[in-house]
Formats: structure tokens, sequence, C-alpha cells
């Protein structure tokens, strides 16, 4: 079976920048590929190589088994793309708005626009001007111009960024019955909790893809042991461990410390240096790691 | 690949007419911008007011104000009784002139004497000073000559005899000589340029500061059906103003058209290729749309200025002339104007047919591929 995504050493420089180093990966069919990276780290300019509409500097990809150079134009009409600026004409209707990209993919028949605009429920506010819609809404409207082509692939760049928390669990809703119906998507996103919603997660950083696995697979894969410390004062505390050998990362929780030691350390040793210290060191409690840890631990 | 075509075009005028804006000034500017340089922007001078001081008060002395009054050029506005009057009438604006006839005008005119008068006249604006000061020689010459002639024909004298030389002026082309008549060929030129500059850039521009531009490219559409659909409909609608202005220009100003009409609207379309091309440069340039509008004013006022839009080439030092050269609607309405005012063809024309489609070819290959660049 083909597999939906494959890159290869996939690369693109500008200039001196080295915007995506080397990654290589693969997405088989019917996947959500959750993508994750600070801003900056290469995630767009990984989609945008992948559409076909910038040139790797070195490397291939493969999407939907076409090269993304040499057939950019079947991976274009077999793809969708939601970018995060929600690509919509405000002078526009929903229906039009959503006509016109159809019209862009040669789907010329009324009643797949009708079927898209039920199946998103966006049937009740097709005579508006997309200008008046809200964010949720604009987020639903251009998820329908990236799909109304029934793509096999469809790649959403930060598709909730600035939507309500509500808004966005419907939205991810939306992709699994996308999903569900066969359909790979590649999201990238900054939250945390999105990316555990996915069946694949891959982590970027600085251009270099950290790893990419199943969201199980790469917590139990984290190096060394998650404890969540509740230790007085907390912040002087969090100081003085920050630079310890045994602790590779810290970070505040609320009422707690969350500390991930390094592989093979033993939590005693922090608490003790806490305690020498004169902190008043009252439980050390293993924690469940997350994406988040995973994320933090991969720095 | 027809079908994304005619999907974009018609998205682009669905824009156009939800833009209540840009519709009027794409069908009324034209049509305004007729009657003003029609009306206003005009160099024929008519009726200056004319304020007359007669101290004479004789059947000689109205018959000389009769011949002023005969004439287009001026206006009788005033009649004053003192030179002081006079002068405040010219201070505020009210006159633009003055004639004096002083008490003895009669009396020399009839005694066979060379009778004088003032003729005072504000020179502020050179060209209505200018026409009304050869305006008022001629009319005091005709006068004295008519004199002379009544003078002689009494003594017996005959009329052929008075007048050795007779300059018969015949002006081809253009023989009443009216300022609407050069602009309306001009104008259309100019809005053209005008709106399918702006019109073309600030599209593209919209499109870029909504991303929806990046979210073409990543449909099948390929950048010349991008290009093309974007500029068809702005084709159309210069064609539907350049007939307006054509047909406004028949009936309000009875501008006629002598040469092939045909001939026009192909020429006009060369000239559009050149400026859609301006257009799409601009929109690779300006990242806003206020800054599409700005560079489409900034590259506006050489256009009109060098074209021989307003002002005669002829008359320009040499140095701005040779600029005038790397303005493509200079050729144009050298063009437009032998087509509709002199009716001539492509044989006379030839040269500024060729210059234009160099034009052509040079700023859309350059702005085509620039745009293409900036997809990227």
């Amino acid at each position: 079976m083909i597999s939906a995504i494959f890159a290869e050493n996939l690369t693109r420089r500008f200039g001196q920048f080295v915007a995506v180093d080397h990654i290589s990966f693969e997405v088989p069919a019917g996947q959500i590929l959750g993508y994750l990276g600070p801003n900056g780290s290469g995630k767009t300019t990984t989609i945008r190589m992948l559409l076909g509409i910038l040139h790797p500097s070195e490397g291939r990809a493969q999407v939907l088994g076409y090269d993304v150079v040499s057939q950019s134009e079947q991976v274009r009409a077999s793809t969708g793309d939601m970018s995060q600026k929600f690509a919509l004409y405000h002078d526009l209707t929903v229906w039009e708005n959503l006509t016109f990209y159809a019209g862009m993919y040669g789907v010329r028949e009324e009643r797949r626009v009708r079927e898209v605009l039920y199946e998103l429920g966006l049937d009740e506010v097709q005579t508006q001007m997309a200008q008046t819609l809200s964010t949720g809404w604009r987020q639903r409207l251009a998820l329908a111009t990236a799909i109304v082509h029934r793509p096999k692939l469809l790649f959403l760049d930060e598709p909730t960024s600035g939507v309500d928390p509500l808004a966005r669990r419907a939205f991810w809703d939306l992709i699994y019955s996308l999903a569900a119906q066969g359909i790979t998507v590649m999201v990238t996103t900054h939250y945390m909790d999105e990316a555990e919603y996915c069946s694949l997660i891959g982590i970027m950083r600085a251009g270099k893809l950290l790893a990419l696995d199943e969201p199980q697979r790469l917590k139990d894969s984290l190096p060394g042991q998650v404890w969540e410390v509740y230790v007085d004062p907390l912040l002087p505390a969090l100081e003085m461990i920050e630079n310890h050998p045994a602790v590779r990362h810290v970070g505040l929780a609320s009422d707690h410390l969350r500390v991930i030691t390094t592989e093979g350390e033993p939590i005693a040793i922090v608490t003790k240096a806490l305690s020498e210290k004169n902190f008043q060191v009252r439980t050390a409690q293993p924690g469940i790691a997350t994406i988040e840890d995973v994320f933090i631990a991969l720095q | 690949m027809i079908n994304r075509l005619i999907s974009l075009i018609r998205k682009e005028f669905i824009q156009i007419v939800r833009d209540p804006r840009a519709l009027a000034i794409t069908f009324l500017m034209p049509v305004m911008m007729l009657i003003l340089l029609g009306y206003a922007a005009t160099n024929d001078v008519r009726n200056i007011a004319l304020a007359v001081l007669d101290q004479d008060q004789s059947p000689a002395s109205r018959a000389l104000i009769a011949a002023y009054r005969a004439a287009d050029y001026f206006q009788l506005a005033y009649v004053v009784s003192s030179e002081e009057e006079m002068r405040q009438l010219i201070d505020n604006n009210s006159a633009r002139a003055g004639l004096i006839i002083p008490p003895d005008y009669s009396e020399q005119v009839n005694s066979g004497r060379s009778a004088q008068v003032a003729f005072v006249l504000d020179g502020s604006d050179p060209t209505v000073a200018n026409t009304a000061l050869s305006a008022a020689i001629l009319i005091g010459q005709s006068q004295s000559t008519r004199i002379v002639t009544q003078r002689l024909e009494r003594l017996g004298m005959s009329r052929a005899a008075l007048s050795p030389i007779d300059v018969r002026t015949q002006v081809w082309y253009n023989p009443g000589m009216v300022s609407a008549y050069y602009m309306i060929p001009a104008l259309i030129g100019q809005i053209l340029q005008f709106l399918t500059t702006l019109l073309t850039a600030t599209s593209i521009v919209r499109e870029r500061e909504r991303g929806t531009i990046e979210q073409l490219i990543v449909t099948p559409l390929r950048p010349w059906e991008l290009v093309l659909g974007k500029l068809a409909p702005y084709v159309i609608i210069s064609f539907i103003d350049m007939l307006e202005v054509l047909i406004a220009g028949t009936i309000l100003f009875r501008v006629p058209i002598n040469g092939s009409l045909i001939l026009l609207l192909t020429m006009s379309a060369l000239f559009l290729v050149t400026t859609l091309g301006i257009g799409l440069l601009i929109s690779t340039v300006a990242n806003t749309q206020q800054e599409a509008m700005l560079t489409t004013m900034l590259t506006l006022l050489p256009s009109i200025f060098l074209s021989g839009f307003f002002f005669p080439l002829a008359a320009m030092p040499v140095w701005l002339r040779a600029i005038s050269y790397l303005i493509p609607l200079r050729y144009f309405l050298i063009i437009a104007r032998g087509i509709i005012l002199k009716g001539v063809g492509i044989a006379s024309l030839w040269s500024e047919i060729v210059a234009l489609i160099i034009f052509a070819v040079l700023v859309m290959s350059a702005a085509a591929s620039r745009f293409r660049k900036s997809l990227d």
C-alpha cells in the first residue's frame, strides 16, 4: 500500500537559513498526524514542500504516491489545504466562497457543494457574507473549501489558533469524522492537548524532526521519569534544582514542581539535595508522562 | 481549465459588484473626467469679462465698443465712469480686461488722425491674457481698417486695392480648433491606463492581503490562468469605459471619429496589455491596497504630464522630451488622436504602433515573471 506521505531527507534552505533540515518520515493512509513545534520550527515550510508549491533544496517527498516536484499538479488536485489565515473572500457569501473554491478544483456539481455545507453544518449560514461570520464559522468554511473536492490527504496549518475551546473541540470532531472516511490528515498545532487526539505525533524544532511516533510510544520512550514534587517554598526550589545533574527538566505546575529526572537517576537524589538546603519536601510522587513532557524532554 | 477561468472571472465580477465604491469609480469617473476636462480644462478662451470706460460717448466710440462686443472673446460686463472704478473691478477679478476710450476719440477719428484707445489687461493668467491681447489688437485693427476703407471709398477707391495680400487660412482636422476634440482621445488613453492599472493592482494586492492568493496556488489553478482570470474582467471593464467615453464624447462634445473604430479598438487592446502589465508589476511591489493606489498615482503623474496629454511635447525642453519616449501613453495618444481626429490609418502610425508593441511585450513579460516569483 502506498503511504499517504513519504519524505526522505527533505530539506529547504532560504539563503543561509535552514528552515527544514533533512527530515525523513512516513505516514500510512488514514492517520491523523499531529505536527508539533514552536513558531518558525519549519512546520509550514514542510507542508508547503509536501503541497508541491515550494521546491525542496535537497531530498525528496511523495504524497499519495506522487512526486511533489515532478507531479505537483496531481499532488495539488488530490490534496486539500487549510491555512491558519482562513483564506476566504470576505465580500462573498458562504455559498459563493465554497462554489468558487469548488470551481478551482474543477468540481462543478452543486450537489457536492450542498453536501459539504450540510456535513459541516454550514447550511444555516450559507447566504451570509464571510465577513459577518464568527471565527468558529470561518474556520469551518475554510475547512469546507479544503475538502470540497474530496481530497485524500488534508493539510491543516494551525487550524484552531484563535478559536474558542468549544469550537476547537467541535472542529476536532470534524477531523475525526474525516479520518473515519479514510482521509489522511496532517495537522500542525502548538496546543499540546490537541496533539493527544492524533494517531501519530511529530515533534519539530529548528528545522529538525526530533521524533515521530504514536502518542503512547512517545510517552513510553520518555527518557527518565516524571515526578510531582510538593515542596516549600516553590520558586526558590525550582531555581535550585534547575541545574542539578539528576534533573533533566523542571517546570512549575500550579502548586508543585514537575520534575523529569535524568535517565537512571532516582528522585531521592533531588529531594535530598533540596532538604539539605532547608527546603520542606512534603511528597514526591511519580507522575504520568504527557506529550508536553515528551516535547519538553526533547528540547 | 476553461471552467477554472470562468469560475475565477465570475468571482471577480461578483466582488466588483459588491464594492459600490469601486463600481462608482469604475463607471462614473470616466464620464466625470470627460465632463470636467471637456468643459473646464479647455484652452478655448471665451467671454472674457470686459469693463469699458467710454469718455467720448459718441457714435464713433459706440461703434468701437460694438466691434468688441460682436467678438465671442469679450463680454461687455461693466460700463464704468472712472479709471479708479475699472481698477477695482480688475483687482477683485470681476473684470479681466478694460477698454478706455479717451474724450477726444471721435474728434481724432473724424479729423482723419490716429485716435488712441487704451486696453488694460490682467496678465495673471497667461492663457486668458494671451487670447485677450491678440483679440483686442485684432478687433482694433479691423475696426481701423474699416474706418480707413470707409474714408477711401468715399474718395472713390476700390476695396480690392486696399488689401494687397489676402491670407486665407485653412485649418485641417480640427477646423474649429476645439480643445475637447484634442482632449477626448487623450482622455480615453488616460482612463484606460488609470483604471486598468489601479483595478488590477488593488485586486491582486487585496488577495495577497487576505491570504487568498496563497490558497489559490495550492489549487490546480496554473499561474497563467490566475493572471488571465484576474486581468480579463478589467479588460472588459476598460473597454466598456472606453466606449462610454467615446459615446459621451460624441454626444456631449460632438467629437467626430474620423478613422476606423476597429483600428482604434485594436490599438486600445494593445495599449491595455502594457497598462495591465504595469498594474501587475505594481501588485508585486505593493503590500497593501493603499500602497498600490499611491504607486498607481505615482506612475500616473509622469504619464499625464509627459505624454502630451495637456502640454504639447513640442514645447518641452529636450531632456524632458527624451524621457517622454519612455511613456507608453505618449504613443497611444498620437495613435488615438491620429485615428479620431485625422482619420489616418496604420500607414501613418506604424512607428508608434511598433513602439507600443515593444512596450507591451517588455512590460507584460517583466510583470509576468515578477508575478510568478512573487508567488513562491
